[in-house]
């Protein structure tokens, strides 16, 4: 009962953090990666048997790059170390003569016998970014509906205190919140750090989507079974704070076997996935977080609002 | 007893000799890889294995809207040709959103002799000037350059929608008179018939030929030509001449394409992702197991060993259907291994909850499966709802490749959590309900308390 009956203060606590997410994100905005904003990365490896004085600095790359200004202008050119012998460079889109000529300047001739390692090189269009920015906005509306629509359908016999749709608006206001806290989060980091908002963080959202569903819907689904066995006098405030307290153990366990995992995918699994582990990460703890303190708890306060409501009118219409 | 006994000793049985697929199918496909084991080894993305990435953009606006698919699926023919001249093992030419076209290389890290080759291919176009025309550009072109003259000229060409993709052959042969080389076109029936009405219609009217965009020649129409034979008489060498008849044969364009985006990946960077995988992987199986097992003790157990079941199942099915594997996809497996315990973790507490009620272990057993089944069914049918989305919408490899193992493993670990999971249990559930069978079978780490718990409720409910 302790978490229903002190749910203004997980609901401040909640609202501060999705508020801070907010503003990180309208001002700082997200740092778009390549497949959505379009443009080109290049990962070069400087192997230690050919550079036994180790890469070349920046500047020296970046003043190569520079050097064909006048075939191939404009290319805004920034650069990252990545690990010790290797650099990120980010350039905007060029085309495949452009790219002939950018690789010959950073010394990359062809894979077999060159010292330069190119281990990547991503070139996306400008179109083919708006596409997938595109598409994934639409993926995220879409799962969205669709979890509205299978909830209210799951919870279709539950129609007392509250209607079974509310169920799945509740549901959403969740995954509202548990989506906003990530992107709020790569707001700041990608102001800071640089971190990259691209397809695979849009892959991660939507799997914080499925995931905390998944445990709302466990807790949901317990209301529902107490809701059927309990008293009729029986404050629909207690029914949610006893199916709470059931399916505590059940959230945290389950959500600690999920971050297990995601912790060794970030400290183990290699650059690729490490900004992809952090979103899940923050996005899960955030569901696990919300289906207990934030979901059910709203169910009462949508009840308790109903009630009162009825209230007003009865005693209005006295 | 003995029934389900037997039906838990197959399902080991059977999980062991997947797992034994699984094992010596990857061995034997390095090996052998001809052989009936060795036909199944896992299949790599390109961001594991290596390899080119090249979306092409078709423009279909002088397609008609009824044509765009086929079109496309001539594109798409055509560069398939040009790819296997390189020789590449298993590239992939496909269709992608009606307009793009997808090209992928695997292995193939060099790749600007590959998409200079894919590029040449040309471009045919047929353009009317009418004479009246002519008239009119004969005036105002009076004062340009001739760079001047050239661009207006070509610009005052209207295209008849007569292309490279209606042309159903080409050839080399050498003009009757002048001996010099020309390109006979033979045209399809559509475009036999398109080029009948145009000649018919343009008579006295210039026809200019386009190739890449660049008039190659500008014959004027003398009589309506009905057969679908034309003659290309250019100032070829003919070797040029020669060149085109190849490329118009093999590789003429039905539609403009231009590259909008290019990805290469080297193999060292997917080795060591490949890698970072299976190490991701067998670490959290051991941190997950061992959790499993010292907070839900003997069920515990169990679900390890379920869990060993799915992952076994997981990668026979990888290699049997096939699942091209990402980085992505690897890391949707590992978020499906914490997914496919939640099932255990439900079914467990449920059961630790009817114990506590006083219920003898049987029936919390049945009960605990019971009662977590609805919570089980409705949480994973939102996840394949999310997934199958994801599949569907994702844009791109890495959101598909996620999806794809995503849908399969939330499958897959249901019927694990409920087939596997509940007859291994069964199978070492004790008969009598003494206090060290509830121990085993009770969860947390304040075992004492819950015990007492179990022997205090009873009297709780009886009231």
């Amino acid at each position: 009962m302790f978490i229903v009956n002190h749910r203004k203060f997980f609901y401040t606590f909640s609202a501060i953090l999705v508020i801070a997410s907010v503003l990180a994100i309208c001002i700082w905005g997200l740092d778009l990666g390549i497949d959505f904003k379009g443009g080109t990365l290049v990962e070069l490896n400087y192997p230690a048997s050919s550079f036994p004085n180790g890469r070349p600095d920046q500047a020296t790359v970046l003043s190569q790059i520079s050097s064909i200004s006048a075939v191939v202008p404009n290319l805004e050119p920034s650069i990252q170390s990545t690990g010790d012998t290797g650099y990120i460079i980010r350039l905007r889109n060029v085309t495949e003569p452009e790219k002939v000529a950018l690789e010959s300047t950073l010394g990359i001739t062809d894979n077999a016998s060159t010292t330069v390692q190119e281990k990547q090189f991503d070139s996306i269009g400008p179109v083919l970014g708006a596409q997938a920015a595109r598409a994934s906005v639409m993926a995220i509306i879409f799962v969205v509906l669709a979890i509205v629509l299978f909830i209210a359908f799951a919870f279709r016999k539950v129609s007392q205190p509250i209607s079974s749709w509310k169920y799945g608006i509740v549901a959403v206001i969740g995954l509202i919140h548990n989506v906003i806290i990530p992107t709020g989060l790569f707001a700041i980091l990608g102001h800071f750090y640089g971190y990259e908002v691209d397809t695979l963080f849009v892959t991660a959202l939507l799997v914080v989507l499925g995931f905390s569903v998944h445990d709302t819907i466990v807790v949901f689904d317990r209301v529902r079974e107490n809701l059927r066995h309990a008293p009729a006098k029986k404050p629909f405030a207690e029914i949610v704070g006893e199916s709470i307290n059931q399916t505590f153990t059940r959230s945290i366990n389950t959500s600690l076997t999920a971050l297990f995992a995601l912790v060794v995918l970030y400290f183990v699994g290699g650059e690729s996935t490490q900004h992809f582990a952090l979103a899940l990460i923050v996005g899960i703890a955030a569901g696990t977080y919300s289906s207990i303190c934030i979901g059910s708890p709203l169910l009462v306060t949508w009840e308790k609002w109903q009630a009162k409501k009825a209230q007003q009118a009865k005693t209005g219409k006295k | 007893m003995i029934k389900t006994r037997a039906i838990a000793v197959m399902i080991l049985i059977a999980a062991v000799m997947v797992g034994f697929f699984v094992y010596y199918s990857q061995v034997y496909s390095r090996t052998a890889p001809t052989s009936t084991l060795g036909r199944f080894p896992f299949k790599l993305g390109l961001d594991l294995a290596g390899g080119s990435h090249l979306v092409y953009q078709a423009d279909l606006s002088q397609i008609p809207a009824t044509e765009a698919a086929s079109s496309m699926i001539a594109l798409q023919n055509v560069i398939s040709r040009r790819v296997n001249a390189f020789g590449v093992s298993e590239p992939l030419v496909e269709v992608q959103g009606g307009n793009q076209l997808i090209v992928e290389l695997p292995g193939v890290t060099d790749i600007n002799q590959a998409i200079a080759n894919i590029g040449q291919t040309p471009v045919l176009e047929f353009k009317v000037l009418t004479a009246k025309e002519q008239q009119i550009l004969a005036s105002t072109t009076a004062t340009m350059t001739a760079a001047e003259q050239a661009s207006t000229t070509m610009a005052a060409f209207q295209p008849i929608g007569l292309t490279g993709r209606m042309l159903q052959s080409a050839a080399l042969n050498f003009d009757s008179t002048s001996g010099a080389p020309v390109v006979s076109l033979n045209f399809n029936a559509e475009g036999t018939a398109l080029f009948a009405s145009t000649t018919k219609a343009n008579i006295g009217n210039v026809i200019g030929i386009f190739l890449d965009g660049d008039m190659i020649s500008a014959p004027v129409v003398q009589e309506p030509i009905l057969n679908g034979q034309a003659q290309i008489s250019g100032n070829f060498t003919v070797a040029a001449a020669q060149e085109l008849v190849r490329n118009l044969n093999y590789g003429a364009l039905p539609v403009p394409i231009t590259l909008v985006s290019t990805e290469t990946i080297g193999a060292s960077l997917g080795q060591s992702a490949v890698q970072g995988g299976i190490d991701v992987g067998i670490i959290s199986f051991i941190i997950i197991g061992a959790f499993l097992i010292l907070w839900y003790r003997l069920p515990g157990v169990v679900a390890v060993c379920a869990l060993g079941v799915y992952t076994v199942i997981m990668l026979a099915l990888f290699k049997l259907i096939p699942v091209t594997l990402t980085a992505a996809g690897i890391a949707g497996f590992i978020i499906t291994i914490g997914m496919a315990v939640d099932a255990n973790i439900l079914i467990f507490e449920r059961m630790k909850e009817e114990l506590r009620k006083g219920s003898p272990l049987a029936l919390a057993m049945h009960e605990g499966f019971a009662r977590a089944w609805p919570s089980i069914r409705d949480s994973n049918t939102s996840s394949i709802i999310t997934g199958i989305i994801l599949y569907y919408f994702g844009s791109t490899s890495v959101v598909t490749g996620f999806a794809l193992v995503f849908v399969i493993g939330v499958i897959v670990s249901m019927f694990t959590a409920i087939s596997a999971s509940r007859m291994f249990l069964y199978v070492i559930a004790p008969k009598n309900d003494s206090k060290v069978s509830r121990f085993l079978f009770s969860n947390g780490f304040h075992f004492k308390k819950s015990v007492t718990a179990a022997v205090v409720t009873p009297n709780i409910t009886k009231k």
